[in-house]
């Protein structure tokens, strides 16, 4: 049986391939995946992988993920490769791809910088200062971020 | 753009530029030579949290230039009404041609950057940055050692909360130095800036006893431990007072070596030790008008003549 087939395969909507092994439910989360929803979300975890030894995949029914999404993904699966299903078939491939500047995609976790009054109007900004390991500092008050709390402070 | 937010915003070049500027302005700073290079200028100081030495040395150079200044201060303002600091920078974007910004908050000078047009100097951000600051630590370093360049500098204190140490550390190892972190283990410097410094190949050692680094020092530089960025009291007095200089412990130290605190200082200093060579912290003061003078020329476009009479 092939890897992908371990669950059944979807007619419309996402799957997410090469995730970090252990790393689906952040991807769940970040991706703010209602888990209440009544379409299927079908979850594979700890498959063996060329690219990675082991992975997880996910696949999302009735949901095409934007390029917003992609970038929050970025986040944690930097490696994930994204197939939009139309009708059972392949109808786009997608690379996730982490940017230098990520806006909007999660607010800063520590307690004293100024982007923590909501009613200030500029947007959320994270710099990118290291990819392996990944690094992400805020851009206003330069504090390091846990990606931990990244995910819990995803907007 | 103008702005200086961290001294990421300086170049090694435009930083010497900037200390040679301040050093042709210093007749201008003390008021001997009148150079209205700044005249009809504004400067808004915008000071979110209380300061009298950087809003008061601001407010010189600016006048001493021929400028003028507005003063702002948040107690029973539209601030205390819940103002936006968005909100109260898009008013000052109109009434002034540069600001400096000091907010109890960490990230507001560049979030103020963002939103305004005007040049936007950081004049001290929560614990984040003090470039202003820094620059005039670096001129009076250079000063005193005719150098930037490969100095053994101790830093004293507190390194976790306290700004000024956080900029001038990012500086100094630009320029070579080898920094010693001296601090007990609840303020250490933070492990990011940490990081950033030894990424600069520098030599970077952390310990919790000053007394084994006087000798090698070129300069100490000792900061106040700051009550007011305790979440805690029980934390602070923990700590307060661990460090304290007197002349008598300066008896290993090396010729022409210097003493330097931001002020204002509590006790980490003794009075004892400011009639010895070793003192430059009220040098280190006034250096704060000719320092600001050069930054404010360069934030608004104006060359300081090569020579000032």
């Amino acid at each position: 049986m092939s890897e992908m087939r371990r669950v059944t395969a979807i007619r419309n909507g996402t799957v997410v391939d090469h995730i970090p092994s252990g790393n689906a439910m952040q991807v769940i989360r970040i991706l703010r995946i209602d888990t209440d929803r009544a379409t299927p979300v079908s979850l594979v975890m700890n498959v063996p992988s060329d690219k990675l030894g082991r992975k997880d995949v996910l696949k999302i029914e009735d949901r095409e993920l934007d390029q917003e999404d992609l970038d929050r993904l970025a986040l944690i699966a930097p490696a994930a490769s994204i197939a939009i299903i139309r009708n059972h078939a392949v109808a786009e491939k997608m690379k996730v791809e982490l940017a230098d500047d990520l806006v909007n995609i999660a607010k800063c976790s520590f307690w004293n910088c100024i982007t923590k009054n909501d009613r200030e109007p500029l947007p959320q900004r994270m710099r990118v200062t290291s990819r392996d390991p990944l690094q992400v500092r805020c851009y206003y008050c330069g504090r390091g971020q846990e990606i931990d709390e990244l995910i819990e402070n995803i907007l | 753009m103008g702005d200086i937010v961290t001294m990421d915003d300086l170049s090694n070049q435009d930083i010497v530029a900037v200390l040679d500027d301040a050093e042709r302005l210093i007749p201008v700073a003390r008021g001997d030579v009148y150079l209205p290079l700044l005249q009809g200028k504004v400067l808004a100081n915008m000071f979110f949290e209380n300061s009298t030495r950087t809003r008061m040395s601001f407010e010189t150079a600016m006048k001493r230039l021929g400028g003028s200044v507005l003063n702002f201060t948040s107690i029973g303002t539209s601030v205390a009404k819940g103002e936006t600091l968005y909100d109260t920078m898009q008013m000052i974007d109109g009434y002034a041609d540069v600001a400096a910004i000091r907010h109890p908050r960490q990230g507001a000078a560049q979030y103020s950057a963002d939103a305004v047009e005007i040049p936007i100097l950081n004049a001290g951000d929560g614990a984040g940055n003090h470039p202003t600051q820094t620059m005039l630590d670096l001129f009076t370093i250079r000063q005193a050692h005719g150098t930037l360049e490969g100095l053994n500098v101790v830093l004293v204190g507190d390194l976790r909360y306290g700004r000024t140490v956080h900029s001038l550390s990012h500086a100094l190892v630009r320029f070579g130095a080898k920094l010693t972190l001296v601090s007990p283990s609840t303020l250490k410097m933070p492990v990011e800036i940490v990081s950033d410094l030894r990424e600069h190949g520098s030599e970077i050692m952390e310990t919790e006893s000053l007394e084994d680094q006087i000798a090698g020092a070129d300069v100490i530089y000792v900061t106040r431990i700051q009550k007011e960025r305790f979440p805690d009291e029980d934390e602070y007095a923990k700590v307060a007072g661990i460090y304290k200089i007197e002349a008598s412990d300066l008896s290993g130290a090396m010729k022409g070596m210097i003493i330097m605190h931001p002020l204002p200082r509590v006790d980490e200093i003794d009075p004892s030790v400011d009639s010895t060579e070793f003192a430059r912290y009220f040098e280190q003061a006034f250096n704060g008008v000719p320092t600001r003078m050069a930054l404010l020329c360069r934030s608004l476009g104006i060359d300081v003549p090569k020579k000032v009479d």
